[in-house]
């Protein structure tokens, strides 16, 4: 029997992803670890392994397919002493898109069609309950009626369910009227009848997923899972958190000096000016637990832990990779996780757990000039560190001009959980261990 | 009558009405029932039990006459026609008593007599004795069923023209017959005397017989009834109906008036359809509304009438006992209170004959879905081509399923042949839990049995059936 390749879920919470392309062809060799295709999350882009050797017998979800429910079948690995004869088991799924799109050809051609699918839901059940079919119109995503085979259940008659597919009507949004709260042929007729030309309107438009190009130069741009995320948690947060904002100008000579010097004994990668920052800024935190919250609504929630988050900016976004325990970590571990994640997540390698969680962001848009900004706080986290570029400035010392290289931090901070006053007490520890560094081996 | 203090009074016994009150008991009403003849109704005591009785009969007599095809032989056959009909009278007694019973287990009053409205709220029963009482319940249930119809301006002598009633007790065999009307009565009548013998002739207004049925399964009866020497007549009208010298003689006109004909027989059955017993107990003096010899109802069998409700045959077609006993269901439990009730879909209510061949049907014919603007899939399959069917001699009938070709919703089944009646619930049950041609595909019929024609006639109408 041939072996199912499913889509994995990557964290607990996952109920489906994309599948962004697959590593391998179809008959091409694998032996278990190759990785054979990348699934694409809100953030992170994963491998799926083999988890045998053999052949990739078959393709079911095809690159670029959005929305694929975890454990839905993905594709089909043929093991050793199996061949192709033994994929006339495994439904290709292919046929199942037909029956809705081909419903207004003539009698005689649908008839055909849908004996395919017979056939095709006939051997599913023959084959293998590990070899589940994806749902007939799965590619239309407001398409929830399946449901049942895998998460919730919905009772609904299996006539009520194929006119909800074919009318693209989520059966949890209906309430059944039918014995025992069943879904039944007149539920979805009613709310066939209430749908409104708007409302096809807009569910077409939800299919037309693909970028539109029109004549006049405008082109439209398919959001991937990360700006929608991205969209969605800004637009919370910049609308639900009350954002402050403060900054300070952090003299940074000494910590150039040191910098320079540890550079020179290093045989790694530099340390940079922002892996300092990290560790000032978990250390800022060890000093001021009462900014190491987060907010609950119903309580705040304080943490023993201080994790780091740091911004990298991705071509088509950012990820903010987590340093966990920064306050307990050397500069030298903390630069090489920061390289290490950045890298990894500018590939879209790295794990939920890499980048889910913190209570603070360092963000740094120094290396582009930038002198200073604030920052959007990234929730559930209650504070974010905007670092600009480090300048020589003229200052003020001793009631006389000098010159200093100096930073601009602006810290924006969640009026919910940090007044001002601690808002004021954290900067103002961040900026004395950025000056006078020695301290962070305190 | 003892208490008069009663929560459901339910008028007629038959079988809208004895359920009706057993459900109201069960629902800890106080309950009586009022019936001026016998517990069953028409059903029990003159309709669907003795007739199926008969007709049982009928079909011994029918395998009788090809023993030699099973390797028998046998001298001196013969049937006692008296014995036939007093077999089915017993049947019938020994049922209704039953009902009797069934009232004293479930506490339901039984007064014999006949009820009438007087005002919205309360009945006079007049007992048997002539005694006059009046009960004021809470809620009144109205089951007092349906009478034959009778042709319009025929005064005729009931001895030669008869109604199902006396159809069903006849004294010696007549030797001719003339069925007029061809609906489940009439072709159940003409089936049970063309078994022993009875020159046949059936007469029908419309253009084919069983009018009610899929045009095809009504052709394929027809076929067979001739084949088994029923003369059938259709597209004309009775134009009047003379008894003498003891014949019958009916003059049949074409129904565009340019043809007649006079046909005659020893007895005639008139067997036109029936109408509802909307008269004579306080109905429209009381406020109820009557529409072509019905009662007016809404889904919940309410009279929209004070507390007055009316179930079965008195409210119009399909005029069955199992959708009478369905509807008493429904409005007792509407009448408790009862949340999440379903009325009943007519879509969902088999109809049953049990001539031979067998008819039974649930849903849509062909002709009305695709006049309801569906496109349909349409599989038939033959009972000549099932085993089960041929090993009992019984390789003459049609299954026939009509699918919505959109959604794949069974509209419609229809079915001609042995034992048909007895599988069509298969189909009632699917179309109540709204299959579709793949749930239907993916059951497994047993082998071997007639019901795997079923199977593959939901196969054909994907035009996957494997057996043709």
């Amino acid at each position: 029997m041939p072996t199912s390749i499913t889509m994995p879920a990557l964290s607990p919470t996952m109920t489906e992803g994309n599948l962004a392309r697959w590593l391998k062809a179809e008959g091409d060799s694998v032996n278990a670890g190759d990785p054979i295709a990348e699934i694409e999350t809100d953030k992170a882009m994963m491998e799926v392994e083999a988890v045998c050797d053999g052949v990739l017998g078959r393709i079911l979800v095809p690159d670029g397919t959005e929305n694929v429910e975890v454990n839905t079948i993905i594709g089909v690995m043929l093991l050793d002493g199996e061949d192709s004869s033994d994929l006339n088991n495994v439904d290709d799924g292919s046929s199942k898109g037909k029956v809705t799109s081909d419903q207004s050809d003539s009698q005689g051609e649908w008839t055909d069609v849908d004996t395919k699918d017979i056939a095709d839901e006939l051997t599913d059940q023959a084959s293998s309950n590990t070899v589940q079919s994806s749902p007939p119109t799965s590619s239309q995503p407001l398409i929830d009626s399946e449901t049942d085979r895998i998460g919730e259940r919905v009772m609904a008659s299996p006539l009520a369910r194929r006119m909800a597919e074919q009318t693209n009507i989520d059966l949890k949004s209906i309430e059944g009227s039918g014995p025992g709260g069943r879904i039944v042929k007149v539920d979805i007729e009613a709310i066939q009848a209430q749908m409104s030309v708007q409302t096809a309107d807009r569910i077409e438009d939800s299919h037309t997923d693909k970028p539109r190009h029109d004549a006049d130069g405008v082109k439209e741009i398919r959001l991937s899972n990360m700006r929608k995320v991205i969209a969605k948690r800004l637009t919370e947060s910049k609308q639900s958190i009350p954002h402050f904002y403060m900054t300070v100008e952090c003299e940074i000579d000494q910590l150039l000096s040191y910098r320079k010097k540890l550079n020179a004994r290093r045989t790694e990668h530099d340390l940079t000016i922002n892996d300092f920052v990290v560790k000032a800024a978990a250390l800022a935190l060890q000093e001021v637990p009462e900014a190491n919250c987060t907010w609950n609504e119903q309580s705040i929630v304080r943490y023993d832990n201080i994790d780091i988050a740091v911004a990298v900016s991705l071509e088509e976004g950012l990820i903010t990779p987590i340093v966990r325990d920064a306050n307990k970590k050397g500069l030298s571990r903390i630069s090489a996780e920061v390289r290490d994640m950045a890298g990894r997540g500018r590939e879209g390698k790295l794990m939920p757990n890499e980048y889910q969680g913190g209570t603070l962001t360092i963000s740094n848009l120094g290396m582009h000039g930038v002198r200073e900004f604030v920052a959007i706080i990234n929730p559930p986290q209650s504070a974010i560190l905007a670092v600009g570029s480090g300048e020589q400035r003229a200052i003020v010392k001793d009631g006389a001009l000098a010159i200093a290289t100096t930073i601009n931090v602006t810290l924006s901070a969640d009026h919910r959980v940090v007044d001002g006053t601690t808002g004021a007490k954290l900067l103002g520890a961040f900026r004395s261990l950025v000056e006078d560094p020695l301290t962070m081996l305190l | 009558m003892g208490n008069h203090n009663f929560d459901v009074v339910v008028v007629g016994g038959g079988p809208g009405g004895y359920v009706a009150a057993i459900r109201a008991s069960q629902l800890g009403f106080n309950t009586a029932l009022i019936e001026r003849d016998s517990l069953g109704g028409i059903c029990l005591n003159w309709g669907c039990i003795p007739t199926k009785s008969l007709l049982h009969a009928a079909n011994i007599q029918r395998l009788l006459g090809r023993i030699d095809e099973f390797g028998f032989s046998a001298k001196e056959l013969h049937f006692d026609l008296p014995k036939i009909v007093a077999r089915s009278r017993k049947i019938a007694s020994g049922l209704s008593d039953g009902i009797s019973h069934l009232m004293k287990k479930h506490k339901v009053t039984v007064i014999k007599g006949e009820a009438r409205l007087d005002g919205s709220d309360s009945l006079i029963v007049k007992g048997d004795n002539q005694d006059s009482k009046r009960i004021t319940p809470n809620n009144i249930i109205f089951a007092t069923g349906a009478h034959a119809m009778e042709l319009p301006g025929t005064d005729v002598d009931d001895e030669y023209v008869w109604t199902y009633k006396e159809a069903m007790v006849p004294e010696v065999l007549p030797e001719s017959l003339i069925v007029i009307g061809s609906g489940a009565i009439g072709v159940e009548f003409a089936s049970f005397y063309n078994a022993f013998g009875t020159n046949v002739t059936m007469v029908e207004k419309l253009d084919y017989i069983l009018p009610s049925e899929d045009e095809e399964i009504s052709r394929f009866a027809r076929k067979t009834f001739e084949e088994q020497g029923v003369s059938i007549r259709t597209g004309c009208s009775v134009n009047g109906i003379k008894c003498e010298d003891g014949l019958v003689t009916v003059k049949l006109e074409s129904l565009d008036g340019r043809s007649s004909e006079i046909i005659s027989a020893s007895r005639a059955i008139v067997a036109i359809g029936i109408s509802g017993n909307t008269q004579g107990i306080g109905l429209e003096e009381n406020g109820v509304q009557i529409d072509k010899g019905h009662v007016v109802v809404d889904q919940w069998l309410h009279t929209g009438v004070g507390n007055l409700y009316a179930i079965g045959d008195l409210v119009g077609p399909p005029w069955l006992a199992h959708k009478a006993m369905h509807e008493a269901v429904i409005c007792v439990e509407r009448m408790a209170g009862v949340e999440n009730l379903i009325p009943i879909n007519q879509y969902n209510i088999p109809s049953c004959i049990y001539s031979s061949p067998q008819v039974a049907s649930v849903g849509l014919t062909e002709e009305a879905a695709r006049q309801n603007g569906y496109k349909v899939n349409v599989g038939r399959f033959p009972l000549a081509a099932n085993g089960k069917a041929l090993a009992q001699g019984e390789g003459d009938g049609l299954v026939k399923t009509i699918f919505d070709t959109t959604t794949g919703e069974l509209l419609g089944a229809h079915m001609i042949g042995a034992e048909v009646t007895e599988l069509i619930y298969g189909y009632g049950l699917a179309k109540e839990l709204e299959t579709t041609e793949l749930d239907l595909i993916r059951t497994v019929f047993p082998h071997p049995t007639i019901s795997e024609a079923m199977h593959e006639s939901v196969l054909n109408a994907y035009s996957r059936a494997i057996h043709i």
